[in-house]
């Protein structure tokens, strides 16, 4: 029983060392510590109070940076085989269409209650 | 023959680049052949997950743009009074960074898991739980506050009403998602101490055989409730 459980494991260790995604810890914390920055950036931005296109610009700019350190590295997408990152990555690009149809079906709503409700804002 | 040997061969024998993904899911078996099911399933619910979130930020952006109402600025909504001055954001500012840290220790823990290191690996996990949890107070201290100065899912004292709805739809589900997590991660971490993916013990729900990947699969999960806070901090905070 026991020589059972121990071929088991070994066999188990050979299959899980070809399967699983090990790096070098160095880069979780690279990559930690990054995250850190960008945190404190976009906190920067508010905090220092830049308005306008700058701010919206570097909001999505931090926005966008942190979110790919997440999914490539700690999510370890970087190194998954390409027919997942496609499915996973390509229908969230979608999305941006229903933001374009919302945006205008939100500027139709404001225009209506502008005109009929006469509430300036 | 000549197509088992490029789907299934090793990476030298199969084409590069776009070819390479047309033959993973023209193969007529599973497409996502280095991903084991639980990871890929795991994937798909995430994904399902992201178009839950993005049809509430969506609304959310809606709401916000068709208001003829001002919408409350979050910079000083949720300041908080500090030694005499009040400081913009600052309490979303440490819980960003409280689950930026969790998901810095769980990308560790998968690693030490990898590396059959049990009890370091449940350690970091433990720690990844804690710092949850912690986010999750914060969470419920920034509630309060905002209930005992009056704001509701139909009103609130700054503007718009639509602001209090929001909130608490984005954050409750947020939040709710983080709570599930660190059950999830208290679960997992039990298993790993007591050595059940040494053993290849069975699941007590799933009957199936416990392995090391089960810690990384559940990281996806962690890793994905602090992206989705990525976006909720830019898009609900800063914006």
């Amino acid at each position: 029983m026991s020589e059972t459980t121990a071929h088991a494991q070994t066999h188990t260790a050979q299959a899980q060392a070809h399967t699983g995604q090990q790096h070098p810890i160095r880069l979780y914390l690279f990559v930690w510590g990054l995250l850190f920055v960008l945190s404190a950036f976009s906190y920067l931005v508010d905090y220092f109070g830049i308005q306008g296109y700058l701010r919206w610009t570097l909001i999505l700019l931090f926005m966008m940076l942190k979110a790919g350190l997440i999914v490539a590295v700690f999510m370890h997408m970087a190194w998954e085989r390409l027919a997942l990152v496609y499915a996973i990555l390509m229908p969230p690009v979608l999305v941006l269409v229903f933001v374009a149809l919302m945006v205008s079906e939100s500027q139709y709503t404001i225009l209506t209650r502008l005109a009929f409700f006469g509430t300036a804002p | 023959m000549a197509q088992t040997i490029e789907t299934h061969g090793d990476a030298n024998l199969r084409p590069a680049g776009l070819r390479g993904v047309a033959a993973d899911f023209a193969s007529d078996q599973r497409a996502f052949k280095s991903a084991s099911w639980g990871k890929a399933m795991m994937w798909i619910f995430l994904l399902s997950d992201t178009f839950v979130f993005g049809c509430f930020l969506i609304a959310y952006m809606t709401a916000r743009m068709s208001t003829p109402v001002a919408w409350p600025n979050p910079s000083e909504v949720f300041a908080l009074h500090i030694g005499g001055q009040d400081i913009p954001l600052i309490l979303i500012a440490i819980m960003t960074f409280v689950l930026i840290s969790s998901s810095g220790t769980m990308a560790m823990a998968v690693n030490f898991g990898y590396r059959r290191e049990r009890h370091r690996t449940a350690a970091l996990m433990l720690l990844t739980a804690l710092l949850g949890a912690t986010f999750v107070s914060m969470q419920a201290f920034e509630w309060t506050k905002l209930i005992t100065e009056g704001v509701r899912p139909w009103e609130n004292p700054w503007g718009a009403a639509q602001f209090g709805s929001t909130f608490f739809m984005i954050t409750g589900f947020h939040g709710t998602h983080v709570t599930i997590g660190v059950i999830f991660l208290l679960i997992v971490a039990r298993k790993v101490w007591r050595g059940d993916f040494d053993v290849e013990r069975r699941g007590f729900f799933t009957s199936r055989k416990g392995r090391y990947e089960v810690v990384e699969i559940m990281g996806l999960y962690w890793h994905f409730v602090d992206l989705v806070w990525v976006f909720i901090f830019a898009f609900f905070y800063l914006w």
